[in-house]
């Protein structure tokens, strides 16, 4: 007989054995006819400036750490939100404690500026004043 | 080339169930580039919303041609939005098709005399499967062009044009 992880074995092959006939059947079934214009990233329409592999700023990954820790904070909040009832203020506290330690480091963060997103200063363009130009020109 | 794109030189009963089955595939979920250019846009939202409810022939609007079937052309196709409108059709994956729906995409519509900016039909760039007429057609007559278009598919074929 199958044991529990023979189970999860086979559940593991039929989903690999989805995505492969997935994949081959497409394979056959697709027309290939591929040309630059149709290989070309889409851009909604307009002519793709540089590859699709662009870089993404360093900052986002700062943004994105501190979103992952409260993330997981929230996975954590929910499994004690349902034993909350048999723990009662032993929990409490304990999550009390849990939330005091992320909120450390998110005062952390916060003052060491990490949260500060540095804005580009960009030449703004002026309309020139071309009846003004004109009549100087004259 | 697909192992089974137009890849036959004579039909028989295996191919010819293939087609059927793939063409019906096909027909059945024609999903929508979905982008509007004019008027005949609110009547293409309409076809899609509740009341004519295009979803029950399988046209679902997708936000990029990479995952879409059907470009519905809906609207006066300036010069300016030609070359995108050919960029967003080539960037479709295979295999497309084009409704071209309204006077305008037609054929340019009112513009065809004294529009400056307006391209005289939306053939002119790229190839169209159904044309719909109107000014703007309403939600019905959109619906019949994707009806003629799924009659279309359905005899479509593996087997390789002679030239």
């Amino acid at each position: 007989m199958l044991t529990d992880f023979g189970r999860v074995f086979i559940f593991f092959l039929i989903a690999g054995l989805f995505v492969a006939v997935g994949l081959v059947a497409a394979w056959a079934l697709r027309p290939k006819r591929g040309y630059p214009g149709k290989l070309s990233s889409y851009e909604c329409g307009e002519e793709p400036v540089g590859t699709s592999w662009v870089r993404f700023n360093i900052r986002f990954y700062v943004v994105a750490l501190i979103f992952l820790i409260f993330e997981v904070e929230t996975v954590f909040l929910f499994p004690w939100a349902l034993v909350y009832k048999d723990l009662g203020m032993f929990a409490f506290v304990e999550m009390l404690i849990f939330l005091f330690i992320l909120f450390v480091g998110y005062a952390y963060v916060w003052a060491k500026g990490d949260l500060d997103w540095d804005r580009p200063s960009p030449t703004i363009p002026v309309a020139r004043d071309y009846a003004a130009a004109k009549a100087q020109n004259r | 080339m697909g192992l089974l794109d137009r890849q036959f030189n004579n039909s028989n009963v295996i191919i010819t169930s293939m087609e059927n089955l793939l063409n019906w595939a096909r027909l059945s979920s024609l999903w929508q580039m979905q982008f509007g250019l004019a008027c005949c846009a609110i009547e293409m939202m309409a076809a899609a919303a509740s009341h004519y409810d295009f979803d029950r022939f399988g046209v679902i609007p997708r936000a990029t041609p990479r995952q879409s079937d059907v470009m519905i052309v809906a609207g006066t196709v300036t010069l300016k939005m030609a070359s995108r409108i050919k960029r967003l059709y080539d960037q479709m994956s295979e295999p497309r098709y084009v409704v071209s729906m309204g006077s305008c995409s037609n054929c340019g519509g009112p513009y065809w005399e004294h529009g400056y900016h307006v391209l005289k039909g939306v053939d002119r760039v790229i190839p169209v499967d159904v044309y719909v007429p109107g000014c703007p057609p309403r939600p019905e007559a959109l619906m019949e062009g994707i009806i003629k278009l799924q009659e279309k598919i359905r005899r479509e074929t593996l087997v390789r044009k002679s030239a």
